[in-house]
């Protein structure tokens, strides 16, 4: 039954919530697979840990405020967010970590703000910072690639990730914004440190990294199409990519011995991910096309900040957190002109128009 | 796809499911059975009410005068038919609240005797003043639904220096076709009176819009002004609300009309395309507005199609005309499905602002239930005017109505384009309106508290003045007392000194 008041306009849009959230996940799926395919089982197995506890968490906190959980469970925001918490967890991490980042996320990240539509912080990307600072071993423990069936198999998988059997036969090293994050700590420069990066590869997603952000060509792709759907806009995810390979190439050219080039900035770590799907969210990112383009390039500013002269090696949960925390003031200063007024609010002269 | 270039001229708008090819290819039905009796409000246009000058029993012929118009913004009525008066009384008005208003009652005899009609020799040599008297005279109105009264526009024209005569034939209302069959069908006559216009007051050059998905109608317009080069026949593309006046003269003049302004303040005079051609009616044939073409359509009417009814004939008759499925029927609609209103009954009367009739199904207005809103910002893309809907009806909702006053509640023109994008289907024109009414209502108040607050005032002062009028009376006469008492006193003394 509508709740809706008998008013204008009397049809409406097809698409809903549900449907948005839908194409997101398809939109994902084949960044996602690709994460299974190159990390074997536990990768699978965390998969299905983050997004069922997601789906708990959530259920649990509608409980907790009285609302029926069923219509909000099938919006499929809480699918989005988990699947979103695993794509960025070391692949083999073990189950717990998959369990306390849907918690962050869910309850930490969407509830404790109101639900739906309402949090101030992307889940996500919430989640994956405080599991990052709160377990740095288990977050940065980083598996080589092991497509399906050449890694551990189905049973040894479970082990990996449900009793927590470390580092099987030393099959974990560094990812390259680690890597060379270090070889820099111990001040050898770059050429040096990169001999075995392979950018194709790294393309591809053949790289070590988290689950889901490997592949910057299936995100590419995933999110170039998401734009044909209408889901999201160029705005963010141009921005964005484009401060980071703006600001990359002026100083990987001023000094190629200390700065990351560009190509290696925009295919490394959660870039592509982010771009698309975490900067992007709807609820933690400005309302109006200017307001957009200044939110991606502030992101992008500060993932090649964090990421060239901070502590960590990668940068983007920060960035986009800090960048979430200043939508609310990007909405409040930049809004549309209104028809028939200039920028202030002023109506037009006569004689200028 | 990416939009990246947006037409700089273009902001907002929507693409709406059209529903438009289930009447644009059939011909206007002109040859509606005359109804028996015929219910005609005295206020089918914005302003004053006309006053009846007929009395019930009287015989009148079609085309006459049923009521005149009242005060400078007003319309008169003419009878649709000849028959008799059979009533001036109050009825149920096509409105949301169907709350009844003053309406002449004919019963039509079936003669469809005309009065006699007066037509100028060569209407085209009329003089301005003249054109615009008669407009007046035959009560045209606008008929895109605004329903302002057409001399007036035109004399307001006349008044200002008007380079542009713009004729909106947008019809950007999904449903909606029967500008788009007038243009089809009666390019030439529109045409002759879009020249009339353009004389009625002095304007040098007059621009049709009309939206690309109307090829047809753009032709036969093109080819109906092929002789005359002061007007032109633009397409502008096909999106929701370029039928907003302000819309489409943005994107073909590049001009924007100030906030607080009107379009006379540019130079501009905008009517829409179903006028031009009742102003050719009421000049060239000297026939007042007494009919119009309606389209009928919804899923629950059998033969949607374009109709010429006349005014006053009952909806509930047109329907039934054009085979509708009553249990099929979810809602009834009067005007496009974006900004048309909800009509509680169908016993109402076609007046001139009505260009639809829709009869919608449950599958048309598909409502699913409210959801919270996801800050998509889909209504902030969609908004033609560029306003922040979730914004704003997120403050309404916490009831800071200056706040949402503040992000340009008043400039919103309900036009629905962010109620129908929203995927949470979240009733935002419905939060602006209420709001709208809010306001009025506190204003109201608020000058009523004022009047109370001056009445009490002036009470007061009046009782303060009484008191002390009072006061100075007692004082005087006091004194007067006194005086007087003094006065006994010496009288009393004097001859008690003589006694002595």
């Amino acid at each position: 039954m509508s709740n809706k008041p008998i008013s204008g306009p009397h049809v409406a849009a097809t698409r809903r919530v549900d449907q948005i959230m839908r194409l997101v996940i398809l939109a994902l799926a084949p960044a996602t697979a690709c994460g299974v395919f190159l990390f074997g089982w536990p990768a699978l197995y965390l998969l299905a840990v983050t997004v069922l506890s997601a789906m708990a968490f959530e259920g649990l906190c509608l409980k907790m405020k009285g609302v029926a959980a069923m219509p909000y469970l099938r919006d499929g925001s809480a699918i989005v967010t988990g699947l979103l918490v695993a794509m960025t967890l070391p692949p083999w991490a073990p189950w717990w970590i998959g369990v306390v980042g849907s918690a962050l996320a869910i309850v930490l990240g969407k509830h404790v703000y109101g639900g739906l539509g309402q949090n101030l912080f992307n889940p996500a990307m919430l989640a994956r910072v405080a599991l990052l600072i709160s377990f740095p071993i288990e977050m940065t423990t980083w598996a080589n690639v092991s497509p399906l069936f050449t890694g551990p198999g189905v049973i040894d998988s479970l082990a990996i990730t449900f009793s927590g059997l470390e580092n099987p036969d030393a099959v974990t090293g560094a990812t390259t914004l680690g890597w060379v994050k270090t070889e820099f700590s111990q001040n050898r420069l770059l050429p040096g440190s990169l001999i075995e990066y392979s950018g194709f590869l790294a393309f591809l997603g053949w790289e070590r990294g988290s689950l889901g952000e490997t592949s910057s060509l299936l995100l590419l792709a995933g999110g170039i199409w998401l734009m044909r759907q209408g889901v999201i806009k160029w705005h963010i995810p141009v921005s964005l990519l484009f401060s980071i390979l703006l600001l990359s190439t002026i100083f990987h050219t001023w000094d190629s011995q200390h700065y990351l080039g560009p190509w290696v900035h925009l295919n490394s770590g959660a870039v592509m991910l982010v771009a698309f799907f975490i900067a992007t969210d709807y609820v933690t990112s400005p309302n109006t096309p200017l307001g957009q383009v200044v939110f991606g390039a502030g992101c992008g500013l500060l993932i090649f900040v964090i990421r060239s002269w901070g502590g960590y090696p990668e940068g983007t949960g920060f960035a986009i957190l800090l960048m979430n925390a200043v939508t609310p003031l990007i909405d409040h200063y930049i809004r549309p002109r209104i028809y028939g007024r200039y920028r202030n609010g002023k109506p037009l002269d006569i004689s200028n128009s | 796809m990416f939009a990246l270039f947006e037409n700089p001229r273009l902001r907002g708008g929507i693409h709406a499911e059209e529903h438009k090819s289930e009447t644009s290819p059939l011909s206007i039905v002109t040859d509606f059975p005359m109804p028996k009796k015929l219910y005609i409000p005295v206020q089918q246009h914005v302003g004053k009410p006309a006053e009846p000058v007929v009395k019930v029993g009287e015989k009148v012929l079609k085309g006459q005068l049923l009521a005149y118009s009242q005060g400078t913004i007003s319309a008169p009525v003419h009878a649709p038919t000849s028959g008799i008066i059979a009533d001036v009384k109050d009825f149920p008005a096509p409105h949301p609240s169907a709350l009844p208003i003053r309406t002449v009652v004919i019963e039509s005899d079936g003669k469809e005797q005309w009065a006699q009609l007066i037509v100028p020799e060569d209407p085209f040599q009329l003089e301005p003043e003249e054109i615009c008297q008669r407009v007046g005279a035959a009560g045209v109105v606008g008929l895109g639904g605004a329903v302002f009264p057409s001399a007036v526009k035109l004399s307001l024209g006349r008044k200002n220096k008007i380079h542009t005569l713009l004729i909106n034939a947008g019809e950007c209302e999904p449903y909606l076709t029967c500008d788009d069959r007038l243009m089809q069908e009666r390019a030439e006559q529109i045409v002759a009176g879009i020249r009339l216009m353009l004389r009625g007051m002095d304007a040098p050059k007059a621009m049709v819009g009309i939206e690309d998905n109307k090829p047809e109608a753009f032709a036969a317009m093109q080819t109906a002004a092929r002789d005359f080069p002061n007007i032109v026949v633009a397409q502008v593309p096909t999106r929701y609300p370029m039928g907003w006046d302000r819309q489409m003269l943005r994107y073909l003049t590049g001009q924007e009309i100030p906030a607080d302004g009107r379009a006379t303040d540019i130079g501009v005079v905008v009517h829409n395309v179903a006028t031009a051609f009742a102003v050719y009616q009421a000049i060239c044939l000297g026939q007042p507005l007494i009919s119009r073409v309606v389209t009928v359509s919804g899923a629950a009417v059998a033969k949607p199609r374009n109709v010429e009814v006349p005014i006053g004939t009952l909806m509930s008759e047109v329907l039934a005309f054009c085979g509708l499925e009553k249990s099929k029927m979810a809602r009834l609609v009067m005007g496009g499905p974006m900004m048309g209103d909800a009509l509680p009954i169908a016993e109402v009367p076609v007046v001139k602002a009505c260009n639809g009739i829709l009869a919608l199904s449950h599958a048309d207005i598909d409502e699913p239930a409210i959801q919270p809103c996801i800050r998509c910002s889909s209504c902030v893309t969609a908004c033609p005017v560029g306003l922040l809907p979730l914004e704003m009806a997120s403050r309404i909702k916490a009831n800071q109505l200056d706040s949402a006053v503040d992000l340009g509640l008043k400039d919103c023109i309900s036009c629905g384009s962010c109620s129908y994008v929203c995927p949470s289907n979240i009733p935002l024109v419905h939060y602006f309106k209420f709001a709208s009414g809010e306001l009025v209502k506190r204003q109201q108040a608020e000058h009523k508290a004022e009047q109370t607050k001056r009445l009490v005032e002036d009470r007061n002062n009046r009782m303060e003045r009484a008191r002390l009028e009072a006061e100075a009376e007692a004082l005087r006469a006091q004194e007067a007392r006194a005086a007087r008492l003094a006065a006994a006193q010496q009288a009393q003394a004097a001859p008690a000194e003589e006694t002595v």
